[in-house]
């Protein structure tokens, strides 16, 4: 079953983000913060991440940073959730191989549709 | 008779001594180690002010007149204590030039004219031979004294013949002595060293002298001061004498005495000499100004002691003149009167030689040396040396000087006391002080002015006082000074024009002053002044700074040959090679420079006096000097290039300065601007977070329409929840904008805070017990009044109790609500038992949007704010004129925030009409 990673500061976006992808049929794990994201990508490694930028401790482009580093998840989707709108932080985000970029707020079903298109699911 | 070879033997070392001391200065001045380089050294020359006439005539006129003889030294202490400034102002500018004497600071300032210096020189000639016979007179006199003691003196010994008088022997001896130190070498750059160190010498010698005289008259002859006083208070014609109103003249007497006696004082040729001419550094003049009052105050300290002392002697004492030298022969130690002797001898010799050396050199390059270049067929340009004769031409003077003061000595000298001598001699130098001191601040004083005002001051002075010394002295008829002239009354020479009632030294300085003054202003304001005047005008006012003075003022040529030839001829060889260094073999034919032709007329100057030395250059360098007007455009060009360049600077600097400004404007909009972008990006980043929660669960609602009840309640009330975040966040950041531009609006009225923190409380009661945090309220009984808006502190404190609730520790969590009075303000303050806020973040706290961070387990359960609460509520603390801050809570160990507003005056004493708003 494929496994998406959701992290959030923000526990109603993480709990919706969460309903969503259970209903699209999917494996949903979470983290509320950098640290905590990077131990569960460890612990049950996800076939997708949502990964918010503003996270308290360790940021989203830090984490998205050590995860690419790593040879396992060099080529794991990420997608960025931002509620900043700036386009810098877009193209930071896709410099350091974000594979996609979502501006909160989002709609859902354009989200969902981008996570099945980078999982190979879509049309 | 044994006076006469032991006054001789003393007269004649000392004498020697003088000498051997100015050989010995004028060596160590040869090799650069000169002695006279100190301001003591410097007041000591001053002090030739001091003649025989202080030395002997002080005591004769305190004994006669009383306290009158002080005029002659307050003035000259006025003068220095005053006027010091206005010296070293002469002193700078007789550098400058090369002036050499009194005659020639005149005739340079009035366009180097050669008249003048020679009107001057001989004006002091004439009003100073008085003064130098005094001095004859004062020698012989003191020798007469010792000799016929205890018989009257026979001083006038002319009838033996020329030969046998002793003082047409002291007056040559004198002249050979000034002779051999006066004018040893003629050379531009140099002082007379050895004279000055001798004249400090002899100033030193007449004070001790008197001193020595004073004090045994005091002490020895009397017991002190004490006994002196109440034994000639005892005389009743004493009594009278030592009155301030014996002066004779009264009040005016005095004023006109102190004005003589100032002026003089710089208008002598010899105290102008030793002054200005012979300073060596102009910083001595300030300490000058009050060791020589104090000079002055030591000498005359014994005067009248002395004069009591002779006067109650009485027969014993004869003549006044005479009690310096009477006391000692009477009843002191045969030393005393041989020391006062010597004494008198100083202060006589060292008047005449620094006035004969003056006025040697004022002879020869005001009267004779003009005369001379004038005469075409001596030919003096074909002499290759021409110094010995203006060495020759000084020698002569000297004893022509000395002669001539004996002459005068010889026929009028009988009939005057010592005083009157010099008074007249006084009123005569007096007459050189308009164009002096006026041609130094007055730039229109014109040369024509300056003669007639001299030449008429001097005819009145000649009429006023020295006529009538010719008429006393039996030269003239007496009845021209009873009668007048013609019988006229009212051309009395004592009396002009009906003056009487002044004594006559007032008299005649008042016409002659009158007159000169009179007709140097007159004549100046009618007559044109020459182009070269104007220059030296310009310079000696001040109008043209020397340093701005083009450095020739020379328009002609001259080979430096000729330029050569005419500085060896008057400054011989050794001279010229210094001041001309040829630079090649060939060197005499090429032209002399601007700078070698103004080197060389400053040489002559030195020697020759300003109006010589251009006569001599133009000669040579064929063309006119520059007048004025081209000096003043070459200055003016100079002048306003500087200028220009001034205010380049200036306006660049100014540029600089607004660069600067205009850069750190932008720095500062910069920095706003990036603080707005900053505070928008926050914005909208807190907006966007509820929102996003919003969208989604809305979203989900729609598109899932089978879920299940019990979820979907629970997404509508995060939809609520997060909807009413969202409606908050706006308030917020709407109040925050108003409090930011200063228009939040406040309707501060008198409420108790006590009951409004009590409100407060119950209104956060239920959210307190909902988290499980229990709240302590500790509030005073009776009122604690402050004047705010409502509304806001509600807001504030509720704001405060809500974050307490929400970082109390968990579970058994625990607020205090506390208030309390602290000079003259309430403190109200929440405090919580959590984790606390660590001091560095302090401050923090109250920056928009700092969200305390929140970590593990705690952060799901806790409510998330919107990090605006509390810059907000610090901003409607300030502006209810309170304060708002953190501490650690003592009580529960974690955050204490503290609300202070000042105390309002109870509601009971308020007016109830006055209008009362906060400070904001």
């Amino acid at each position: 079953m494929t496994r998406v990673l959701v992290v959030d500061d923000e526990p109603n976006i993480v709990l919706s983000l969460e309903f969503l992808m259970q209903q699209a049929g999917f494996d949903v794990t979470t983290a509320g913060d950098g640290e905590s994201a990077l131990a569960q990508v460890q612990l049950q490694p996800p076939d997708l991440v949502l990964l918010d930028i503003s996270l308290p401790g360790l940021s989203g482009f830090e984490v998205l940073e050590r995860l690419r580093a790593q040879p396992d998840f060099a080529r794991l989707p990420i997608i960025m959730l931002t509620a900043h709108g700036r386009e810098v932080e877009r193209e930071k985000g896709l410099a350091l191989g974000a594979d996609d970029y979502v501006t909160k707020p989002f709609s859902t079903q354009q989200l969902l549709e981008q996570v099945k298109r980078l999982l190979g699911e879509g049309n | 008779m044994k006076w006469e070879a032991l006054l001789f033997v003393v007269a004649f070392g000392y004498l020697a001594l003088l000498f051997v001391i100015a050989a010995w200065a004028d060596r160590r001045a040869e090799t650069g180690r000169s002695v006279i380089g100190s301001p003591l050294v410097y007041t000591l020359s001053i002090a030739v002010y001091c003649t025989a006439w202080t030395f002997y005539g002080s005591v004769g006129r305190a004994a006669n007149y009383g306290p009158a003889f002080l005029t002659i030294y307050l003035g000259p202490t006025l003068a220095m204590l005053l006027g010091w400034l206005l010296i070293r102002r002469m002193v700078r500018i007789a550098r400058a030039q090369r002036i050499t004497s009194i005659a020639d600071f005149i005739s340079t300032r009035y366009g180097k004219s050669n008249g003048l210096g020679a009107l001057v020189t001989l004006v002091a000639v004439i009003g100073i031979m008085p003064y130098i016979a005094l001095q004859l007179k004062a020698i012989t006199f003191s020798h007469a004294v010792l000799t016929a003691y205890p018989a009257e003196a026979q001083p006038n010994l002319f009838e033996a013949g020329i030969l046998s008088d002793k003082s047409f022997w002291v007056a040559l001896v004198l002249a050979v002595f000034i002779i051999l130190f006066g004018t040893r070498h003629l050379d531009a750059s140099e002082r007379h060293e050895g004279m000055v160190a001798a004249i400090a010498f002899e100033s030193v010698v007449k004070l001790l002298a008197f001193l020595a005289v004073g004090l045994f008259a005091t002490f020895a002859l009397f017991d002190g001061p004490g006994e002196l006083l109440t034994r000639a208070a005892a005389l009743p014609e004493l009594r009278d004498r030592f009155g301030l109103d014996s002066v004779p003249g009264g009040a005016g007497g005095w004023v006109g005495s102190l004005l003589l006696a100032g002026l003089a004082f710089i208008t002598l040729p010899r105290q102008f000499q030793v002054l200005v001419i012979e300073n060596v550094d102009d910083r001595h003049i300030r300490r000058a100004s009050w060791l020589f009052p104090l000079y002055l105050l030591a000498i005359n300290l014994f005067v009248i002691p002395v004069a009591l002392a002779g006067l109650l002697l009485g027969e014993a004492a004869r003549d006044p003149d005479a009690y310096v030298l009477t006391i000692g022969l009477a009843s002191g130690p045969a030393w005393l009167p041989l020391l006062a002797f010597l004494g008198g001898l100083s202060a006589a010799t060292g008047m005449m030689i620094v006035e004969t050396i003056a006025l040697s050199t004022m002879i020869s390059n005001h009267l004779v040396m003009p005369l001379l270049l004038r005469l075409r067929w001596l030919h003096l340009e074909g002499y290759r040396e021409l110094s010995g004769l203006i060495l020759g031409i000084r020698r002569v003077a000297i004893v022509l000087i000395l002669l001539l003061g004996y002459l005068y000595h010889v026929l009028i000298g009988e009939s005057y006391s010592l005083v009157t001598i010099g008074l007249v001699s006084f009123a005569a130098a007096a007459q050189f002080a308009p164009a002096l001191l006026l041609g130094l601040y007055w730039r229109g004083a014109a040369r024509r002015g300056a003669a007639a005002g001299l030449i008429g001051g001097t005819l009145v002075w000649a009429y006023t006082l020295l006529l009538p010394g010719f008429a006393q002295s039996g030269w003239l008829d007496a009845g021209l000074v009873t009668q007048g002239p013609w019988d006229i009354g009212w051309l009395r020479p004592y009396a002009l024009f009906g003056l009487e009632g002044w004594d006559i030294y007032s008299h005649a300085l008042f016409w002659s002053l009158l007159v000169n003054v009179g007709l140097l202003v007159g004549v100046s304001l009618f007559c044109h002044q020459s182009r070269l005047e104007q220059t030296q005008a310009a310079l000696f006012t001040g109008h043209l700074h020397p340093d701005l003075m083009p450095t020739s003022l020379w328009q002609g040529e001259t080979p430096r040959g000729e330029l050569r030839a005419l500085l060896g001829r008057y400054l011989g060889a050794a001279a010229t090679a210094r001041l001309l260094p040829p630079a090649a073999d060939d060197d005499d034919a090429l032209a002399a420079t601007q700078e070698q032709i103004s080197a060389a007329e400053q040489a002559l100057a030195g020697a020759l006096g300003g109006s010589s030395a251009r006569v001599l250059i133009n000669s040579v360098v064929r063309g006119e000097a520059l007048d004025l007007e081209a000096v003043l455009s070459i200055l003016d060009t100079t002048s306003q290039a500087l200028e220009y360049n001034r205010r380049l600077e200036q306006k660049s600097r100014e540029l600089a300065r607004i660069g600067a400004e205009l850069r750190k404007a932008n720095e500062q909009l910069r920095e706003l601007d990036r603080l707005k972008d900053e505070f928008v990006a926050m914005v909208s980043h807190e907006l966007r977070t509820p929102l996003t929660s919003i969208r989604a669960f809305a979203e989900i609602l729609r598109d899932s329409p089978d879920i299940d009840v019990s979820q979907r309640t629970h997404f509508l009330e995060i939809i609520v929840r997060e909807s009413e975040r969202l409606s908050r966040l706006i308030e917020e950041i709407l109040d925050l904008a108003r409090l930011e531009s200063g228009r939040m609006p406040l309707n501060p009225e008198h409420l108790d805070l006590a009951q409004m923190a009590r409100q407060s409380a119950e209104a956060v009661g239920h959210l307190c017990h909902e988290r499980g945090v229990e709240l302590e309220v500790q509030l005073p009984d009776e009122s604690a009044p402050v004047v705010a808006d409502p509304d806001r502190l509600q807001q504030v404190i509720i704001n405060l109790l809500d974050n307490a609730s929400k970082f109390a520790a968990r579970p058994q969590g625990r607020t205090r609500l506390l208030l309390e009075s602290h000079k003259g303000h309430w403190r109200l303050s929440v405090e919580d038992n959590g984790k606390g806020i660590a001091e560095a973040e302090w401050e923090r706290v109250f920056e928009k949007f700092h969200q305390v961070e929140q970590t593990g387990d705690d952060k799901a359960s806790r409510p998330r704010g919107t990090g605006l609460g509390l810059p907000i509520s610090r901003g409607i603390i300030a502006n209810l004129g309170g304060r708002l801050w953190i501490e650690k809570g003592k009580r529960l160990g974690g955050a204490r925030f503290v609300i202070e507003l000042p105390q309002a005056p109870s509601q009971a004493e308020k007016d109830p009409d006055a209008q009362w708003l906060p400070a904001s």
